[in-house]
């Protein structure tokens, strides 16, 4: 087990400063999309395990209207947590997500020169796009693309959307990740995530250290396997209440109805999901039949959401 | 060359998947041969396709620039039903010529072997090439395939590996005029991402290879090549270090960069207490790296890096790689020291929660069926004088088998499945013979893998397969056309592979039988069929006929005929198919297989044998001297043949038997089998139906080829 007593260590005074603060590459790249046109969103506030399953992904891309939209978006990944004792793991990181609806023709030389208005020389750096073709089951939801390497470091993941809540996508939309603690590191020079400097007067590791820790131990140890079941059962049975209400509505009875409140039902689902998946209490036959249940009900608002739109945009005609 | 000019076309695209490249430029050069060809543009074989990652290329130095005028003769009805008597058009010859769109009068009377006919010659001028190609060129390159695709103009948009982003196509120095995916076809290509400018115009295909590579593009995949070789080589020869032959990481990097440069690197030597295998897995399947070696093969603490750029000026790129690999190195230590907190046998309750398939249940009940069957092999092996099969070994490898599955590192590293599971045993105490067994268990996984190094390795090998094979098929998993996720195909070829090559002796329909009867006693406790059984046995023999062939170079017809008699132990019948081989070309061997395909097919239509059989031959019945000549001639050769057979010399049993062949002959010369008198006929076809069971024990050779005139 590595020591952990230096990650909560203040920035060092007088230190040599390479590269921006964790806080300031935040602030720089979401300047960035902003002037390329995104809506600047805020963090979902229900725990997701990806960028992607932010409503501001999830549902804008569906349907036909032209989008832009970045946002931070820290991402749980229970089963990823190493009690912030590996220099390079992270129960929750930090993701900045773009979504340009519909993908421009030169999509690539745009997010490139995000790069550059970091402090990225793309001369002087090995920079390529490496097939990667991403997908969530729970989501339906796959796509295209690549993992972006800076130096050998895999900084981005680039994914021309295909399908989502089970649905083919037209236009296609572009998503950009970008895994902002490992560009940070690579920024700053720091090997150890939790030495990454937040700003000049704080350690990644003082604000974010116990958080790992304290979740680690819940999702390995603490968490009951019996409750978390019963909260997926209940959540399941709240958005498939909702969903099945939806069904029988007509015309503008739908306007109004609250498909977004089903949505978040389906996101508890794929957390919990996540925690017994880490606590290590579902067989492999089991874990793909809970898959297929959170898939059920992430097609279904997907499938809703576009009704709801159609239906209202008819009411207003 | 005249009335020719030069051809390019390049589709520019966003950055195409490496492992796709070498199959995608194949098929360019052949759709457009076909399109082209087709229209009489290129000759066979003029066309050169190429690629790098934005790119794939099509070049050509002689397209001709217009279509040939073509004169086609038709021919139209007879000059006797064409004209009357008196010389004058029919409405026969009035309607050919109205279809041609002609005048009667400009009709020709050829002759031809059949007799004097009306025909008409039509003209047909040629289309200019651009015209043809502004029309082929969008359809042609849609016609490439690729394992995915992907839509991004729009969902009804055309699928390509990536978004098509700009396309040169010239013929001699002019634009082929076309649009695809929204992009116009035109002169200006696109140089390195980074180091090459972004529009570069182009007049033919040596201007464009030439403006290229000064913009950092090597845009012929074996150029690219040679630059990694000889760079590696260079570094290689300065720093007095080996880098292990990769030809598979050569090609793969040769595909995922435009402009090839190599870089070295180094990491921290502590990490060198970590196994090579680890080291080697990270550096070269995670990070793409060459491992480097000292004359000695022993790792060093180096690596070789390709990257995407003509050099690292700054060391930037160093700096990175070098932090990446220790990272990775780390996690690698930290999943090292975190397994080996508790034994690699702590894992096995953990097993139970990994599913194997959801009807065969866990890995933990495998490993119980393992255990079984790996002891049963054991004991045959023990049983038939191979000393080094030891039982309790072949049980306690197979126990420890699957247990790295529950570990961080296999986890993390997956193709280390086996080879960690036989560190860890190494590196807590398990007699050596055992560790060694779980590292190669998973061995041999395809046809130039080799199989386990020990015995007990080979045990538990086949434990594993066999298992895999009579379970899956037992619930269904029958593997079809592409479809075998139970990698059953493998399984069975290292089945053959381990009893061919480590030339242990075993039954196949033995080994089904136990590991059906193991599956029906074990947990999930599933029984089988005798069907079952016959099906994997098949599947085995199958992928047996597929080595031997393949790899061990017998003909189609030997391993038939040999199998034909009996293949229930393969390497009893290699060295029967081996004799065949031998000699199938002697003198009498030849005559003798088409006698023996003489006397099935006598049998065959004598109808069913019990409407003819008798018990035995009986001499009393005999009326010619050829048969009973042919009746002790076989008495005496089976008598000299089975005594060879049984002491394994197969060939010499079988020049015995080609013996008989002026005796079988003669009997064929002299005697009519169908003899009017009944009970002759019956004694002359037992005669017979005895040779050829008696002859046909070593194999069949009713299934021989005829041998190519020699």
């Amino acid at each position: 087990m590595r020591k952990s007593s230096t990650k909560t260590r203040a920035v060092k005074a007088g230190a040599k400063r390479k590269g921006p603060a964790f806080q300031d590459l935040l602030l720089e790249l979401q300047r960035y999309w902003a002037r390329r046109g995104c809506i600047l969103q805020q963090p979902y506030d229900v725990e997701v395990g990806a960028g992607t399953m932010h409503p501001e992904t999830f549902l804008r891309v569906l349907g036909p209207e032209p989008y832009r939209v970045a946002y931070i978006q820290p991402s749980r990944r229970p089963a990823d947590g190493r009690y912030g004792e590996n220099p390079n793991r992270l129960y929750k990181h930090t993701q900045l997500q773009v979504i340009l609806k519909p993908a421009p023709a030169d999509v690539q030389d745009i997010y490139l020169d995000s790069l550059r208005g970091i402090g990225i020389n793309l001369k002087q750096h090995d920079i390529r796009f490496e097939e990667d073709n991403w997908e969530s089951p729970t989501l339906g939801a796959w796509g295209i693309g690549w993992q972006v390497l800076l130096d050998g470091l895999e900084i981005t993941q680039f994914t021309y959307f295909q399908q989502c809540g089970g649905l083919n996508l037209d236009p296609v939309s572009v998503e950009l990740t970008y895994g902002l603690d490992r560009i940070a590191g690579y920024l700053q020079g720091v090997d150890n995530v939790f030495e990454l400097r937040w700003n000049d007067s704080a350690s990644y590791g003082q604000i974010r250290l116990a958080e790992e820790q304290q979740f680690s131990a819940y999702n390995f140890e603490f968490a009951s396997p019996t409750t978390t079941r019963k909260l997926f059962d209940l959540s399941e049975a709240e958005a498939a209440r909702l969903l099945d209400a939806y069904a029988q509505l007509r015309g503008k009875e739908k306007r109004r109805f609250p498909i977004l409140a089903a949505y978040d039902f389906c996101l508890k689902c794929s957390h919990l999901f996540n925690i017994l998946d880490a606590r290590g209490v579902i067989s492999t036959t089991e874990r793909a039949a809970m898959i297929g249940r959170v898939r059920q009900l992430s097609c279904r608002v997907a499938e809703d959401y576009l009704d709801q739109r159609s239906t209202a945009a008819e009411a207003m005609a | 060359m005249k009335g020719r000019g030069e051809f390019l076309l390049e589709i520019g695209c966003e950055e195409i998947p490496a492992g796709a490249l070498p199959k995608a430029t194949g098929e360019l050069k052949q759709i457009l041969e076909k399109h082209l060809g087709a229209q009489g543009l290129v000759e066979a074989s003029d066309v050169e396709t190429f690629s790098s990652p934005r790119r794939l290329v099509a070049i050509s130095h002689a397209v001709r620039l217009k279509q040939e005028d073509v004169t086609r003769e038709v021919t139209g009805p007879p000059k006797s039903v064409a004209f009357d008597d008196v010389g004058q058009p029919t409405r026969a010859a009035e309607s050919f010529a109205e279809k041609q769109g002609l005048p009667v009068s400009k009709l020709a009377i050829i002759k031809t072997p059949r007799g004097e006919y009306l025909a008409a010659t039509q003209k047909i001028s040629g289309r200019p090439a651009r015209e043809i190609l502004s029309e082929i060129l969008p359809q042609a390159i849609l016609e490439l395939t690729f394992p995915r695709t992907m839509y991004w103009t729009s969902a009804n948009g055309p699928r390509f590996a990536r978004p098509i982003r700009w396309i040169v196509a010239l013929l001699d120095g002019k634009v082929i005029p076309f649009t695809l995916a929204g992009v116009r076809a035109g002169a200006a290509t696109v140089g390195h991402r980074f180091l090459g400018k972004a529009a570069i115009p182009v007049r033919g295909p040596q201007d464009y290879l030439a403006k290229l590579k000064k913009n950092f593009v090597i845009a012929r995949a074996q150029e690219r090549r040679q630059k990694i070789e000889k760079e590696i080589h260079t570094l290689v020869a300065k720093k007095g270090w080996r880098v292990h032959p990769d030809p598979a990481l050569v090609e793969l990097v040769t595909n995922l960069n435009e402009y090839p440069s190599i870089l070295a690197g180094n990491f921290d030597p502590s990490y060198l207490e970590l196994p090579d295998e680890i080291l080697i897995t990270v550096m070269r399947g995670h990070q793409k790296y060459f491992a480097v070696e000292n004359a000695a093969k022993e790792l060093q603490p180096h690596f070789l890096a390709v990257i995407n750029l003509d050099s690292d000026r700054a060391g930037l790129v160093r700096a990175g790689h070098e932090r990446v690999l220790r990272a990775r190195f780390a996690d690698a230590r930290f999943f090292w020291e975190t397994d080996q907190k508790c034994r690699l046998a702590d894992y096995l309750p953990k097993l139970a929660q990994i599913t194997y398939e959801s009807r065969l249940g866990s890995y933990s009940d495998k490993v119980a069926r393992m255990r079984s069957l790996a002891r049963w092999i054991a004991e045959q092996w023990f049983n038939s004088g191979l000393h080094q099969a030891d039982i309790p070994a072949a049980d306690r490898a197979a126990e420890l088998a699957k247990c790295d599955l529950a570990t961080e590192m296999v986890r993390e590293f997956t193709e280390l499945q086996g080879i960690v599971g036989g560190l860890y045993a190494q590196a807590q105490g398990e007699p050596e013979d055992v560790a060694t067994a779980v590292y190669d268990h998973y061995r041999p996984v395809g046809l130039d893998d080799p199989i386990p190094r020990n015995v007990t390795g080979c045990a538990v090998a086949l434990a594993d397969k066999f298992d895999s094979l009579v379970a899956c098929f037992a619930v269904g998993l029958i593997p079809t056309g592409s479809s075998d996720p139970f990698a059953l195909r493998r399984a069975a070829l290292g089945v053959v592979k381990i009893i061919l090559d480590r030339q242990v002796p075993l039954s196949l329909s033995m080994a089904v039988s136990a590991a059906a009867k193991t599956l029906a006693s074990h947990k999930p406790k599933i029984s089988t069929s005798a069907e079952v059984e016959k099906q994997v046995l098949e599947f085995l023999l199958d992928r047996a006929r597929f080595i031997l062939r393949e790899r061990d170079g017998f003909a189609y017809d030997e391993v038939n005929a040999a199998f034909a008699a009996g293949a229930d132990d393969l390497l009893d019948a290699k060295q029967r198919i081996a004799a065949l081989k031998s000699i199938r070309h002697t003198r009498n061997f030849a005559p003798l297989a088409s006698a023996f395909k003489r006397i099935r097919k006598i049998l065959a239509k004598a109808g069913p044998p019990g409407s003819w059989r008798l018990g035995a031959v009986r001499a009393d019945l005999f009326r010619e001297d050829a048969e009973r000549a042919l009746h002790s001639a076989a008495q005496r050769v089976a008598e000299k043949a089975g005594a060879h057979k049984r002491a394994g010399r197969y060939r010499e049993a079988l020049e015995v038997i080609a013996e008989l062949r002026p005796t079988v002959d003669k009997f064929f010369d002299d005697v009519l089998v169908m003899a009017d008198e009944e009970e002759i006929r019956k004694n002359r076809l037992t005669l017979l139906a005895e040779l050829l069971r008696e002859f046909s024990t070593v194999a069949d050779f009713s299934e021989m080829a005829p041998s190519d005139a020699k």
